[in-house]
């Protein structure tokens, strides 16, 4: 169970790690902490899953590859069918059934669009069932902290 | 326990979709080896820098770099949010003129507690929404509330929304680069 020391790195740590020699070691300072003791909380909070990373989180469209939404209808009584054919692509990061005539939404992402274009048209003739296309034409950033 | 979760950058950035930068190799062998995670070391910069064969100085100015270019959105702890009981995931979606696209995505990301907000093309005549935004919380009642606050911060800009919540994910992993 989390207890309140947990809570605070949460809370804290959300951004801001420093990039310095013995980042550990300052960012405990603040949360009243000695390094061992921030590293082995942040490794017990990892494995409890809690956590489900500790790092530096990356843009991913910064870097020339291309990702899309796509919505696609599928009946009911073929769901987890076309769920597994969809999951089977590597290309596919997220999958979420939805409340919706649009019951299946899923996240594409390659290095390339061509290849993005390929993996839609491949769902398309896999499933028979039309996959709509939802790109993002601008995202609006923001700094997200989930308060623990 | 009521939601509350707040913005920890208050400037509001918009990206255009093609504003890819040029990666080069030693930046690229730094994702690779830290987009797992950084070690869990007391020099965490250094144990990454003996992996790429770079020096604990450049893998830290490359970093710095990143987060400057936004490469980097930020670094830190990542809280699964189903485990901290955010629940109850909602995919808003919100139909407001094209004109109005900016505005309304700047008055929602000034809430603070949408995770992302994207604009993304209408599929007519069935599906006339074109800002998404994402929310989190512990149960419907909370998600609700938090859609009816986007609502009050559009006002006349919002010609009609629904909300998606998810029953049920059938895959989850991150958007990965390969080596």
């Amino acid at each position: 169970m989390m207890d309140d020391t947990d809570r605070a790195i949460i809370n804290a740590l959300q951004g801001g790690f420093p990039i310095s020699e013995t980042p550990f070691a300052e960012a405990g300072l603040a949360l009243g902490l000695s390094e061992d003791e921030l590293i082995s909380r942040i490794a017990a909070l990892r494995q409890s899953g809690v956590l489900s990373r500790f790092g530096p989180l990356y843009n991913a469209d910064r870097f020339g590859g291309h990702n899309t939404l796509v919505a696609m209808a599928v009946p009911v009584d073929r769901f987890d069918q076309v769920a597994a054919q969809v999951n089977a692509f590597a290309e596919v990061a997220h999958n979420y059934q939805r409340d919706h005539h649009f019951n299946m939404w899923f996240v594409v992402a390659a290095d390339s669009r061509a290849r993005v274009e390929q993996v839609l048209t491949e769902v398309q003739a896999m499933t028979g069932l039309p996959v709509h296309d939802m790109p993002k034409l601008t995202e609006f950033h923001i700094g997200l902290k989930f308060e623990a | 326990m009521t939601q509350h979760l707040d913005s920890i950058d208050s400037a509001i950035t918009v990206d255009s979709i093609d504003s890819a930068i040029t990666v080069d190799s030693i930046d690229r062998a730094i994702i690779v080896a830290t987009q797992d995670g950084l070690p869990l070391v007391a020099r965490p910069y250094d144990a990454v820098a003996e992996q790429v064969g770079i020096s604990a100085v450049e893998v830290r100015a490359r970093m710095r770099a990143m987060v400057e270019a936004g490469s980097i959105r930020r670094i830190g702890v990542v809280p699964n949010h189903y485990a901290l009981g955010y629940g109850w995931n909602g995919m808003s979606v919100w139909d407001v003129a094209d004109d109005d696209v900016m505005a309304a995505g700047a008055a929602m990301t000034a809430l603070g507690f949408i995770s992302h907000c994207y604009q993304r093309p209408r599929l007519p005549p069935h599906w006339p929404y074109n800002l998404f935004a994402m929310v989190h919380a512990r149960d419907h009642g909370a998600a609700q509330v938090l859609v009816e606050r986007i609502a009050l911060a559009l006002g006349g800009m919002n010609r009609g929304h629904r909300v998606l919540y998810s029953t049920r994910i059938l895959k989850k992993t991150g958007l990965r680069l390969t080596g």
